[in-house]
């Protein structure tokens, strides 16, 4: 099959404080096929353009929201632009069928390690359980949902050569999803 | 005007009773109306005889008749076209009806007292006319003419004004063919002639409004000169006073139909800032003649009959207006003002009568018994509306008399008044636009006010620092107020008239700097905005991205400097005149930049956004 067109809507409100979220985002930008936005970048007065959002949806294949993994979900300006651009009519509802089949999935980086997201853990659940809202917010589009990109235990990941590796893990994940059927493993 | 001591003497006197009658009669609760009757009747023959006849008054009499006149010209001011196309509907049916009926009713009353039929027409119709003066001058100061009841006494004046031309042309019919009262200088040319200078005179002042008076506005404006607006508004309205008499007809109907032609130019309320105070002058000192021209001997040697008239006079035209009230489904509140307030018979009949007296239409007892009559009629109308006031209005009248701001009012009032459109005033009044609020835009700049009139917008050249001007732009009924103009000066002109004239106005004011900024806090506004420091902070966002900052970091960091800018403003504008004025002046400048820097937060990226550090997650492990 051809390869698919993928969007990576990119969401930090601080991007020059973190390490591993712009390392990864560099990454996203070099992979051909891939499209890199960065919300907080267009929109830093969270004035979304529903219709160029739109717009740019409908000519990709698979969507990728990466963010940081703040108080167990995504900054806010990603609530915002769901809020906006997931139209009724567009996104779901009678009539809206403008997203169905495109994949959705997301990449998150969280400061927690593995042990603490699990049920034995302090957050009692996996970072993927948290994402049931998005998950079934895909659903109710009509969409395609694949599990995430998980980055655990950033505070950990101090040097350059410490990041690397998942670096090029999201290059695969990524050019999984552009190529493959993007059936993809959860990282570290 | 012969003798111009005379006139000084008759203006003193009509003046000072004036001022000494009128604010008691409004502290009596009276009206100002009222008080200028009493003005009169106190200096008349009948009192202390102050004046004497009218020849005697050096032509004082003739300036307060102009002011029937300017007052037409300012109520056709607030009319425009589409305006009385959306009250044809009242106009003509309400109007019509009532002239008509009214008319016909009080001209079988006087053929039962045995007045000839053609007298009894004239007298009829004559008296059908209400007082546009006294009524809307009344309402308007019980702030009744925005119900509907007002609203439809106004319809019913506005078509009785515009009747008077008819009546005009055809009380030489019922004449004797003794036209001695003359009709201008056409008066002895044949009708067609007549017919087409008419045309004529109405075409050229429809020409004076819509294109020669705008560019005259504008070269004036230019220049300016401001007690050159005042001369041309005058000279406005003379001329086309002028220009009616000489073809025959009435001037007041001239300067309504002159009014309405520039009801739609941007000069609207500059024009009627200027004029205001004459038509409020003239007109009272028009009533002031009124009181001091009744022949009250008629009182005294025909006491029955003149009451007597007086008597059927209220009670047909009441009859007729209670019964139209009916007929038009007015509920009871509107009903009883609208037939409360246009009872009596108006000041088109002292002109009028003087007419078909000289035509031979009426003869010379019944002309003055009827002159004591209209204005009998007239005194009891502020009297009908204090009953109406104090005795209906606060058993029935809850409903329509609270309520009085309605979109669909005949002045077209705006909640919001813009002062000054140029760089900063067009953000705010676009923005205002965008969200379907329409402000009365005033601007001072002729240039500037054609061009933004040619891109749509309704901007009205006029200097708000005016209170004329402003009470003009409906700053009276208006909520809000934005103060946008340039000049520090021009600003705190504004304010001050505004927190004093008009103290439920919410204002919106542009400073021009830190220390006016918080000059202003300390005057009690408490929306100030600093001309410049939206634009400058949103340049320094814009080259703090381009050094490299996250868009979302700038920006946040640039609302920062706003708040902090915004509440060391409030904390530091008590303390400014701590200082004697003296070593304040002299430390202006030094503290103006002192201030700018006092308030720059120490911490550039702030210290509230932590959250979003790498580190910060680690320590919740969320």
């Amino acid at each position: 099959m051809p390869s698919r067109r993928v969007l990576v809507l990119h969401a930090h409100p601080a991007p020059h404080k973190s390490r591993v979220n712009r390392r990864l985002v560099a990454e996203a930008e070099g992979v051909d096929g891939v499209t890199v936005r960065h919300l907080y970048e267009i929109y830093p007065d969270f004035l979304i353009d529903v219709r160029e959002e739109q717009r740019i949806l409908e000519s990709h294949d698979a969507i990728v929201f990466q963010h940081p993994f703040y108080w167990y979900s995504a900054p806010s300006l990603v609530k915002e632009w769901m809020d906006l651009v997931l139209e009724h009519g567009w996104a779901y509802g009678s009539g809206g069928t403008a997203l169905h089949g495109r994949i959705f999935a997301q990449a998150v980086t969280c400061g927690g390690g593995r042990d603490v997201y699990c049920s034995e853990g302090r957050n009692r659940h996996s970072v993927r359980d948290f994402l049931l809202p998005f998950e079934q917010s895909a659903l109710l589009c009509g969409m395609d949902w694949r599990p995430p990109f998980v980055v655990h235990g950033t505070g950990d990941l101090k040097s350059a050569g410490e990041i690397e590796p998942f670096a090029l893990d999201y290059r695969t994940w990524l050019e999984s999803l552009r190529d493959g059927d993007g059936r993809s493993q959860e990282t570290r | 005007m012969d003798d111009p001591t005379a006139f000084f003497e008759s203006a003193l006197v009509y003046l000072a009773a004036a001022v000494v009658s009128v604010p008691v009669a409004k502290r009596l609760g009276l009206g100002s109306v009222l008080g200028y009757l009493a003005a009169g009747v106190a200096i008349g023959p009948f009192a202390l005889n102050l004046v004497g006849d009218a020849g005697k008054t050096g032509g004082l009499m003739h300036v307060a008749e102009f002011g029937v006149v300017v007052m037409l010209f300012m109520i056709g001011l607030e009319l425009r076209v589409p305006v009385l196309w959306r009250m044809r509907g009242s106009l003509l049916g309400l109007g019509g009806m009532q002239v008509l009926l009214s008319g016909l009713a009080l001209a079988g009353a006087a053929m039962a007292w045995g007045v000839g039929w053609k007298a009894s027409l004239a007298a009829g119709f004559i008296l059908s006319l209400s007082s546009t003066a006294i009524v809307l001058q009344s309402l308007r100061e019980k702030s009744l003419h925005g119900t509907p009841g007002g609203r439809h006494a106004f319809a019913t004046l506005l078509f009785q004004d515009i009747a008077v031309i008819p009546m005009l042309a055809l009380l030489p019919l019922l004449g004797t063919g003794n036209d001695s009262a003359g009709h201008g200088g056409l008066s002895g040319q044949p009708g067609w002639l007549r017919a087409l200078a008419v045309v004529a005179a109405v075409s050229g002042v429809v020409f004076l409004g819509r294109w020669l008076v705008p560019r005259l506005f504008g070269f004036i404006a230019r220049s300016g000169l401001r007690e050159m607006f005042t001369a041309a508004a005058l000279l406005l309205v003379i001329a086309i006073a002028v220009l009616m008499t000489r073809v025959g007809l009435s001037p007041a109907l001239g300067a309504f139909v002159g009014g309405v032609v520039l009801a739609g130019s941007p000069y609207r309320h500059e024009l009627e800032g200027d004029l205001e105070p004459f038509k409020g002058i003239l007109l009272g000192l028009f009533f002031v003649s009124i009181g001091a021209a009744m022949d009250l001997s008629l009182l005294l040697v025909y006491p029955m009959e003149v009451a007597a008239m007086v008597g059927a006079l209220v009670l047909v035209k009441g009859g007729v207006l209670a019964l139209l009230s009916r007929v038009f489904r007015f509920g009871p509140d509107t009903g009883a003002l609208y037939t409360l307030s246009l009872f009596q018979a108006g000041e088109f009949a002292f002109v009028l009568l003087g007419q078909a007296n000289g035509m031979g239409v009426l003869n010379q007892s019944l002309t003055g018994k009827l002159n004591l009559v209209v204005a009998l009629s007239m005194v009891l109308t502020p009297l009908a509306l204090l009953v109406y006031q104090f005795l209906w209005m606060p058993r029935f009248g809850k409903s329509s008399a609270i309520a009085p701001r309605e979109a669909d009012k005949v002045d077209h009032a705006s909640p919001v008044i813009l002062v000054g459109f140029g760089r900063f005033g067009n953000y705010v009044g676009r923005l205002l636009r965008s969200q379907g609020h329409r402000p009365v835009i005033l601007e001072t700049d002729a240039e500037h006010v054609e061009l933004t009139r040619r891109l749509g917008f309704e901007v009205h050249y006029g200097d708000a620092t005016r209170l004329e001007l402003l009470e003009a732009a409906g700053a009276a009924n208006a909520k809000l107020m934005i103060i946008a103009a340039g000049d520090e000066e021009t600003i705190d002109r504004l304010v001050e008239t505004a927190t004093r004239h008009y103290p439920q106005l919410k204002l919106v004011v542009r400073a021009n700097g830190m220390n006016h900024r918080m000059a202003l806090y300390n005057r009690g506004v408490e929306h100030v905005f600093h001309e410049m420091s939206g634009s400058a902070l949103d340049a320094g966002a814009a080259s703090l991205r381009l050094l490299g900052l996250p868009a979302f970091t700038a920006e946040r960091a640039a609302r920062r400097m706003a708040r902090h800018d915004l509440q060391s403003a409030r904390e530091l504008a008590p303390v400014m005149h701590d200082e004697s004025a003296y070593t304040a002046m002299v430390r202006e400048r030094v503290a103006n930049l002192e201030n700018l820097f006092r308030m720059d937060p120490l911490h550039p990226h702030g210290e509230d956004d932590h959250a979003w550090e790498v580190d910060a997650k680690r320590r919740g492990d969320r």
